[in-house]
């Protein structure tokens, strides 16, 4: 009598309950509880998430999962950001395409990143899908607007076009065009990396002005400045806004215009683009700073005193992104205006020069962590450090879940003590107990790790570079650190012994990348043996790693758990180590 | 052994601050993703080159960790502190169906002006040099300059270059060779 009760509740009954779980993780645990629970739970999944498009096939995807309406994929490892990963290397998309074209006819969302994807993909996309909605290529490359044009032709409920950050061949702006007067869908449309000069304004103002939905907008350079006021008076009800240039010379017509249309927006809380940006044109936006919550001013070159002006407007901001000419007094004006400021990115105007162009140092970023109470995540450029400054900045924040840091010079010790910064970062670890993501620079060794590992235990992602002493440090990690998911190390004198070691905890993360480490060909070899579900890549543009002797150290390293065994699709400069296959090329 | 002692200084990892002894293994200015062949030919076209000086100390490859698309995107701003008005040329190349346009004003010297042009048409430019032009490759970039003259590209200071060129042309085979022999 009691098994029936297990039994009693329909399908459909539970397939509704499970219909308000959406997250990945919730929805994995579901599957495990039962086979039944499994069975019905993967029949009514709609989103799925592969973070590394190599450890899963499309066939089993859509085997496990057959009436997926979403999907988000990503390729290329982080560090291909700074061009570590060679060109060709992989993450090609259309495949995948291939496979869900047959698959799932009602596929809605597509979101990748860091993968390359061509033409064909893009058309292949425009003639399957016939509800397809949102496309998302964030980081990709290998594309034309001749592909955006078929997208833009053929998707008719289209509500979201997000290029951010992709390498598009732009051969014309007319590709907009191809949107059909019947199109007024669009929510989103992010055309901001595009180069081109020649945008098709008139078309884009007229898709503008035909959809009462949008709420993001982020045009690319090609806009100039008077023409911004024309858009945004057909889209007073965008939430987000990307300019193209912001600069022009100072005309009062111009400017009362523009600064009448920021004033038009209500909802507008989020900017961003400002490339080229002339100073004098800054206080049209006075009317909206107040309600201002996110402001990306990455590109502009603007300097401090003009930093300090606008960002005083701002005391709702919550996200700002700034060259270093905001310096240290800038970044204390932030600290005492902005107390709501929960994330704060400080990129570097000079990135290669030997010397500091600005007055940027650790000062300002401490003021900003005594000032700012809701700040969690910092990625900050600068070009000295200490380890008291670090102490400070720890038992300011302990809420910080991501800390990036990015000492220029490698290996530059505490500019007063001389001493490596071990106990500084030590401190962020230690302090910063819901720290997820960590990003070390500076002067480091072993000690920093065993810090880390001591007391990292939510740290997912580590990111390490010209630091540590010994495969101790690599050990401390590896061992140390339960929640770690990726881990990414350049330029480290990290050998065989830590790896090989810590083998069986590298099936629990995502990947981990070496470059110019100390890992031998052999122990690649071995890893690749023992652990078939690893995928072991070596990677090396200058000559194969079996023509030098087995305990050579590789070039670079790329290690991911797979359920889809070794992939096919390398160029020549990658090899995977396995057993049954012996050295795949 | 000889033999061994370059096989080792081959396979040496540079862990120490780059600059200091020797240059880096993996130095490198330029921040594209071109295949090794092509390393070599960049690196002696850009010593060949008598315009700029080299930069004085060597560069590693993708630190600091700024995002190309980061870079890329900023030389394009930063173009604009010093003057307005970029110098826009067209750029054809034998065979491609298609022109692109570029601002000779972004590009700081000739080295990443060909490794842009490289890029941009997916193909490979030869070694450079003054005697003999780019051998390596069968493509030879040229432009015209105000005289109407189609001039080899490299031939020039990259000063005199920008302010004459009026257009570029990415020749292929025979036509090219003959340019090359008349360099000055």
């Amino acid at each position: 009598m009691q098994k029936k009760m297990a039994y009693s509740f329909p399908d459909e009954v539970l397939e509704q309950v499970f219909s308000f779980i959406q997250s990945d993780k919730d929805r994995n645990a579901v599957s495990l509880v039962c086979k039944s629970w499994d069975e019905i739970e993967r029949w009514c999944r709609r989103k799925v998430f592969i973070g590394n498009c190599y450890a899963v096939s499309p066939r089993m995807v859509i085997r496990r999962f057959p009436e997926v309406r979403s999907i988000k994929l990503k390729g290329k490892p982080h560090f291909a950001d700074f061009n570590l990963v060679p060109d060709g290397w992989g993450g090609y998309v259309l495949p995948w395409i291939a496979e869900m074209a047959g698959a799932y006819p009602w596929l809605e969302e597509i979101r990748l990143k860091r993968m390359v994807v061509t033409d064909e993909s893009l058309e292949l996309i425009a003639k399957s899908f016939k509800n397809f909605k949102v496309l998302v290529l964030f980081s990709c490359e290998g594309f034309s607007t001749d592909g955006l044009a078929a997208i833009a032709a053929s998707c008719k409920n289209l509500r979201e076009l997000d290029l951010r950050e992709s390498e598009v061949d732009d051969l014309s702006g007319h590709w907009l065009a191809h949107f059909p007067e019947t199109c007024t869908s669009l929510v989103s449309l992010n055309i901001s990396c595009l180069r081109s000069d020649e945008v098709s304004f008139s078309a884009l103002e007229r898709l503008v002005g035909r959809c009462p939905n949008l709420r993001s907008l982020r045009l690319n350079r090609a806009v100039t400045l008077d023409k911004i006021a024309n858009i945004l008076r057909r889209a007073p009800q965008l939430v987000d806004f990307g300019t193209g240039y912001y600069a022009a010379e100072l005309q009062p017509d111009v400017f009362s215009n523009l600064a009448g249309a920021f004033s038009s927006c209500k909802e507008l809380k989020s900017l961003s683009g400002f490339w080229d940006v002339v100073p004098a044109y800054l206080p049209a936006l006075y009317s909206i700073c107040p309600r201002l919550t996110s402001l990306n001013l990455s590109y502009a070159t603007i300097q401090s005193p003009d930093l300090i002006k606008l960002v005083s407007h701002c005391p709702r901001l919550q996200r700002l992104l700034v060259l270093d000419y905001v310096e240290d007094s800038g970044l204390e004006e932030l600290a005492s205006s902005c107390k709501d400021l929960q994330e704060l990115r400080v990129f570097p105007s000079d990135p290669f020069g030997a010397e500091p162009n600005v007055s940027l140092t650790e000062q300002g970023l401490v003021a900003v962590s005594l000032g700012c109470p809701k700040l969690r995540s910092v990625l900050y450029f600068c070009r000295r450090m200490s380890n008291a400054a670090l102490v400070t900045i720890a038992q300011n924040r302990p809420n910080l879940t991501r800390f990036r840091l990015c000492i220029i010079e490698p290996k530059t010790p505490d500019y007063l003590t001389l001493e490596p910064l071990d106990v500084g970062f030590g401190a962020i670890v230690e302090h910063c107990k819901d720290l997820r993501r960590l990003s070390l620079s500076g002067l480091l060794t072993d000690h920093v790790f065993e810090y880390s590992g001591t007391y990292g235990k939510k740290l997912e992602m580590l990111s390490v570079a010209f630091a540590g002493d010994s495969d101790l440090g690599l050990h401390h990690v590896l061992s140390g650190c339960e929640s770690l998911r990726k881990l990414e190390i350049r330029d480290c004198p990290f050998g065989d012994k830590a790896l090989l070691a810590n083998a069986a905890k590298l099936e629990t993360m995502r990947s981990l990348w070496m470059s110019s480490c100390a890992v031998s060909f052999g122990a690649c070899k071995l890893l690749g043996q023992k652990m078939p579900k690893l995928n072991v890549e070596v990677i090396d543009e200058t000559e194969p790693p079996d023509s030098r002797p087995e305990s050579c150290p590789v070039d670079k390293l790329y290690i991911y758990r797979s359920v889809a065994g070794p992939r096919f699709d390398m160029p020549p400069f990658v090899w995977t180590m396995g057993e049954a296959v012996r050295i795949l090329h | 052994m000889e033999n061994s002692v370059a096989y080792e200084k081959a396979t040496e990892l540079r862990l120490g601050l780059p600059g200091i002894d020797e240059p880096a293994v993996l130095s490198s200015v330029k921040n594209n993703k071109r295949p090794l062949h092509d390393e070599k030919s960049g690196e002696n076209g850009k010593s060949a080159q008598n315009e700029t000086a080299p930069p004085s100390k060597a560069q590693i490859v993708g630190w600091p960790p700024v995002q190309s698309y980061r870079k890329n995107n900023f030389q394009q701003a930063k173009k604009s502190e010093s003057e307005c008005g970029g110098i826009y040329v067209k750029v054809s190349m034998d065979g491609a169906p298609y022109l692109r346009k570029i601002d000779l004003k972004v590009y700081k010297g000739y080295p990443e002006l060909l490794q842009v042009l490289e890029n941009m048409f997916k193909f490979t430019i030869g070694e450079y040099s003054e005697r003999e032009g780019y051998k390596g490759s069968d493509y030879e970039p040229t432009y015209e300059d105000k005289d109407g003259d189609w001039m080899l590209v490299g031939d020039v200071p990259w000063e005199m270059f920008i302010t004459s060129c009026k257009r570029l042309r990415i020749m292929k085979g025979s036509e090219a060779r003959g340019l090359s022999c008349s360099g000055v």
